[in-house]
């Protein structure tokens, strides 16, 4: 690991003002300087801001920077009323990690392309216009949605799918003061050349997440993800759901897909069609078939559109259903059974 | 540029200098503490051997800066035994064969100690493979050591009762 300075910031203007990489659980950060993937010269230490607060705000919700991955997810308020994102936090890494990980950092957490991580590979994200030796390669874990052929990368987290969809803004800071940003549009897709620019400014901080009223979505929302084990493991494709029935009917879908695009990928077309209709799986597996349009593989990869198309039904057959008093013993997985959710 | 750490570690409070910001608590643990209960098995964060309760919450050790834990009150494996008994934990991965080379026992036992804590598994096994998700184990010794949780977790019941 390359020799840095660091330091610790007390206050949010410090952390704008100090110019340096910001730390905050780590667990994203400190590997990717053991691997050379990152260098920094400083490293500003954000972790002790006093931003971990998780809130209700009518109806809705605030979440700090500082807010602990374990902490969002066990929150009554999240529990009780979005329960897609406490299912979507605790599918997601180990209890170790998600204890250090922070809201903040999720959102900002690189891309775990293979390529991206092995210095010695060609990779625009990491070296813009060195090319992407990800084209051609492994590509299990890479887009089938909104990439380009400068850069084919997913963003792994589960968290920023279920916030996606739970309509979540990301409220920022920085020199040239506050501004906030969807989180279904927050991290840039890529452009022809590589992987377009970056979702922050040098000097902006994420202070904060807010979370709308979920209305009667509070209920009938699920998050299901598809990995090759049933935990600790990323996504190779999930999908967060949410409905509000009335009768049978739905009055308002939502509906957003992971492991597919640089960002979480909402789909909004397939919400608008589910409107109205009845909560079946002929209405699920035609907005399915909407949510992966335009679809295409980015290499050896066509299966996960097949995969995204089946867990978006999953997933929204599981929000009508309800969401269960207690979570799923095995959060999100496939494979957990009817007697346990 | 020097930069001092303190740390409450297992119940001893330390004062550090550290000449390179780069240790991470693991390191610190090992190397300068001789605390080598607490084992390195990837330093990336993937395999849980490195597990250590900071402020009672289990970690990765591997991936905390350890400047970043200035401050902090640190339980290794080293400090979880009372006196010359074993800790409850630590007495069931014996009792149940939780363990075969023991490379990721004192991670095992850490992250146990912790779910327990936690109260969230209770005695079902699933919730507890689930809960122990983040120790592997590369004997496979997985059987025994959901077995250790469940009746380390009756054990630490039953004491807590008695105590009431
Ligand atoms: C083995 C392993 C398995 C994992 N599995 C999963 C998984 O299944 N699903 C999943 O979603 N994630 C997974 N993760 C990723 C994990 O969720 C992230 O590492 C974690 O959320 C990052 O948070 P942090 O606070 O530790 O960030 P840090 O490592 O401190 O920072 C990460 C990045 O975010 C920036 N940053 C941090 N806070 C802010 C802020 N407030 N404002 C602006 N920038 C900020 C940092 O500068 C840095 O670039 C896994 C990680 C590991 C190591
Ligand atoms: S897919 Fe993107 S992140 Fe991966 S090697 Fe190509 S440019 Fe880099
Ligand atoms: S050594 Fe820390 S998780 Fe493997
Ligand atoms: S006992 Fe050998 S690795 Fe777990």
């Amino acid at each position: 690991m390359k020799p840095f300075a660091y330091t610790r910031a007390e206050t949010v203007e410090a952390a704008i003002a100090a110019e340096g990489a910001l730390l905050a659980g780590g667990t994203n950060l400190l590997d990717l300087m053991k691997i050379g993937v990152a260098a920094p010269d400083r490293l500003v230490d954000i972790s002790r801001l006093p931003l971990a607060g998780i809130e209700e705000v009518a109806g809705g919700l605030r979440i700090g920077a500082m807010a602990r991955n374990a902490d969002i997810a066990r929150h009554p308020a999240v529990l009780a009323r979005f329960p897609a994102l406490a299912e979507a936090l605790l599918s997601g890494a180990s209890p170790q990690l998600r204890n250090a990980a922070t809201a903040g950092g999720n959102v900002m957490q690189a891309t775990r392309c293979s390529y991206f991580q092995d210095p010695a590979s060609s990779c625009n994200r990491r070296e813009p216009g060195s090319g992407c030796s990800a084209i051609g390669g492994q590509t299990r874990n890479h887009a089938v949605l909104g990439w380009t052929e400068g850069c084919i990368a997913t963003h792994p987290s589960d968290m920023c799918v279920a916030l996606a969809a739970y309509d979540a803004v990301v409220m920022i800071e920085g020199p040239g003061g506050r501004r906030e940003a969807a989180m279904e549009s927050f991290h840039p897709l890529p452009d022809a050349a590589g992987a377009g620019p970056a979702p922050l400014s040098p000097g902006e901080v994420i202070t904060d997440i807010r979370l709308p009223d979920p209305g009667g979505m509070a209920r009938n929302a699920r998050y299901v993800k598809l990995r090759e084990r049933t935990s600790f493991a990323f996504a190779i494709v999930s999908a967060a759901a949410a409905l509000d029935l009335r009768d049978g009917r739905i009055a308002a879908a939502r509906l957003a897909l992971g492991g597919v695009a640089a960002r979480p990928w909402r789909c909004r077309v397939a919400e608008q069609a589910l409107v109205g209709q009845p909560a079946t799986t002929e209405s699920f597996a035609r907005a399915a078939e909407l949510a992966v349009q335009g679809a295409r593989p980015s290499g050896d990869n066509a299966a996960k559109i097949e995969l995204a198309r089946r867990i978006a039904i999953r997933a929204l057959s599981l929000a009508a259903d309800g969401t269960p008093d207690r979570l799923a013993a095995l959060p999100a997985s496939v494979f957990a059974g009817e007697n346990n959710g | 540029m020097t930069q001092t750490l303190q740390l409450k570690i297992n119940g001893s409070d330390l004062r550090l200098d550290l000449d390179d910001p780069r240790a991470t608590l693991l390191d610190v643990l090992r190397e300068r503490l001789g605390l080598t209960g607490t084992k390195k098995g990837c330093d990336r964060g993937q395999c849980g051997a490195c597990t250590v309760l900071i402020d009672g919450r289990r970690v990765n050790a591997c991936l905390a800066l350890a400047l970043s834990h200035d401050g902090a009150q640190i339980t290794t494996i080293e400090g979880l035994a009372r006196g010359e008994d074993l800790h409850p934990v630590q007495a069931a991965f014996i009792a149940d064969d939780g363990f075969q080379c023991g490379f990721c026992t004192p991670g095992q036992i850490m992250s146990a100690v912790a779910l327990i804590a936690e109260a969230e598994a209770g005695l079902d096994p699933e919730r507890i493979r689930e809960g122990m998700s983040g120790n592997l184990c590369r004997c496979a010794a997985y059987a025994g050591i959901t077995e250790a949780v469940l009746d380390a977790t009756r054990a630490l019941a039953l004491e807590e009762e008695r105590a009431a």
